[in-house]
């Protein structure tokens, strides 16, 4: 099973080179989606309630991109559910595609909201999770948050409430790739130590490695009394070589040269 | 349904918009088990002390925290919830400018936003506190309503309007406590559809919230030295009821009176609809001058910025004499 998954992932990551690469000259942020590509694997092929057929169904899980610039890597997903074309898939970031360069609410798509404005997804999260309790709905909610988008002052205040209130059906996951737009989050607020943080913020927090879907499938069906938060230890642009862990590569051109070069490696790993 | 009885008018012009408010929240969830009340730490200014303890379920206080709040209320609303948000006007709209963007205005979600004591009529507070700029922010982002009460009664009838209006709604409360009534019976209350309260040969005299009120002295005053003002209640201001302005266009002048901002308002509303127009009369537009002015109780900074019927009417003779 865990062999199946990587390969989806693998897959994956050659959906998200070709996006790139006809996104052009405008560029495209394959770093940050690279480095959510098994946390998207392990999400939508194992761990959620999602029916590509219906993917409006009230008992779907809810899956939030709060860190919406790495939503190729949902494209993707979806993209080996069968939910886009290859057509629409190379639509990326054109005019009047309806694969917006950060995720636009579609519930035909079941993409749950918009985003792009970092730092709101927890709480719709949270609005979520609270209107689920309240029709006794048992639809686990997950929202993904970037590292960087830690920096955004809304997230604790999401996520105070969400231990207040009890949410044990919520889960955030945080990609932590330690880039963020202008540089190593180092270098820029490093928000270190993440999963302290969130401990004390009434999370179950646990740190897993956010390549590993083995490890990342024990910590999502893992069941707690409180919100869980997975730190996931990730590379940002993981699986190509040049764009591993390098700030360049938040937001990148592929020239036609280098596309080549990273369809090759990926395709080392197919 | 909410009774309407002159002693209930009395009551809420009593208790002033957020009591209002929170005499609607009561009625309104009886008929409707999805609606949800939020605070942010202001549930007995927002006048829910009782909607909280009857309906515990359906009221969340998440802290003084605006922003997480617009959030937690577009989930709610996505959710298929009807979320009201309470907070002042200031921090409700412009505390959580991006959350009410990206939520209300981008995604269209149908939330809820109660802005109370818009206006001055916290202003011993000082600016921090007053929300004179909060029209003008909502009203430049796409797709929300903004209905703008002249009194209590027509508070209540806002609330049951914004749970029927599939949207999102920023609902704003203008004036404090003793809220001067502008209707002592019921009326036809149509969100979008302008309200003419006295007709007038003269002059149209548009205005919205607690200025209504004082344009209505206002026009009396003006009679009294033989102008015959026509006043309309804009309760509206987004969608503006454009007719209601064009109609106001064979006037021999155009004034619109606001508690909020001179800039981007209901006077910016309506001058941009006059922008269109060939063949209009002067529009002069009264409102809060741009600037803070020092801390001060309610009626004293009214009076600071020429807001009282007198002034108003004053106002309105110089500028028609010319």
């Amino acid at each position: 099973m865990i062999d199946d998954l990587n390969k989806i992932a693998a897959k994956m990551r050659v959906d998200m080179l070709n996006m790139a690469y006809s996104a052009g000259k405008s560029g495209a942020h394959i770093g940050p989606a690279l480095s959510l590509t098994e946390i998207m694997t392990a999400l939508y092929f194992s761990v959620m309630n999602f029916n590509p057929q219906n993917p409006g169904d009230d008992c779907r899980d809810r899956l939030i991109l709060s860190k919406g610039h790495g939503v190729m890597a949902q494209y993707a997903a979806m993209k080996q559910l069968g939910m886009i074309s290859d057509d629409e898939l190379l639509s990326f970031k054109h005019n009047n595609t309806k694969l917006y360069a950060h995720p636009s609410m579609n519930s035909e798509m079941g993409i749950e909201f918009s985003s792009g404005s970092l730092g709101q997804g927890l709480s719709l999260g949270v609005g979520c999770a609270l209107a689920l309790k309240l029709k006794k709905n048992n639809s686990r909610v997950y929202v993904i948050l970037g590292d960087g988008e830690c920096n955004e002052g809304s997230v604790w205040e999401a996520a105070m409430l969400a231990s207040f209130q009890k949410l044990n059906n919520l889960t955030v996951i945080i990609d932590k790739n330690n880039i963020q737009y202008d540089d190593f989050t180092e270098n820029v607020l490093s928000m270190n130590p993440l999963d302290k943080k969130w401990e004390s913020f009434g999370f179950d927090t646990e740190i897993v490695n956010g390549h590993n879907i083995e490890q990342l499938l024990q910590v999502l069906n893992k069941k707690s009394e409180k919100p869980t938060a997975i730190v996931a230890e990730t590379v940002k642009g993981k699986g190509v070589s040049f764009m591993e862990n390098n700030p360049q590569w938040h937001n990148g051109i592929l020239s036609k040269e280098l596309f080549d070069t990273a369809i090759n490696e990926i395709g080392g790993v197919l | 349904m909410i009774q309407i009885t002159p002693q209930n008018i009395r009551m809420w012009s009593l208790l002033g918009s957020c009591g209002a408010f929170g005499a609607a929240a009561e009625s309104v969830v009886q008929e409707n088990s999805n609606i949800v009340m939020l605070t942010a730490d202001l549930c007995s200014f927002a006048g829910l002390s009782r909607f909280s303890k009857m309906y515990p379920d359906n009221f969340f206080n998440v802290g003084i925290a605006e922003q997480n709040m617009v959030g937690v209320a577009g989930g709610m609303a996505k959710e298929g919830l009807i979320p009201f948000v309470t907070t002042y006007a200031t921090f409700a709209s412009m505390r959580a400018l991006d959350q009410i963007k990206v939520n209300m205005g981008y995604m269209k979600l149908p939330v809820k936003l109660v802005g109370m004591t818009a206006g001055l009529s916290v202003g011993i507070l000082g600016a921090t506190h007053i929300s004179i700029e909060d029209i003008a922010a909502i009203r430049s982002i796409p797709n929300i309503c903004i209905l703008s009460p002249a009194d209590s009664l027509e508070t209540v009838k806002c609330v049951e309007a914004a749970v029927q209006i599939a949207g999102p709604v920023y609902l704003r409360l203008s004036g404090s406590m003793n809220n001067p009534p502008v209707y002592k019976a019921d009326y036809d209350f149509v969100a979008g559809k302008a309200i003419t309260l006295k007709d007038g040969e003269d002059i149209t005299i548009i205005a919205t919230g607690t200025m209504v009120h004082n344009s209505l002295r206002a026009a009396k005053l003006l009679e009294e030295k033989g102008i015959s003002a026509k006043v309309v209640n804009m309760h509206t201001l987004k969608p503006l009821d454009v007719d209601a302005v064009k109609s106001a266009c064979s006037s021999k002048m155009i004034i619109t009176v606001e508690e909020h901002s001179v800039i981007g308002g209901l006077g910016g509303a309506v001058a941009e609809v006059l922008a269109g127009i060939e063949k209009k009369p002067e529009h002069l537009i009264i409102g809060v001058s741009d600037s803070y002015k020092p801390a001060g109780e309610y009626k004293y900074l009214l009076e600071q910025y020429g807001l009282l019927p007198e002034q108003i009417a004053e106002k309105i003779e110089q500028n028609y004499k010319k």
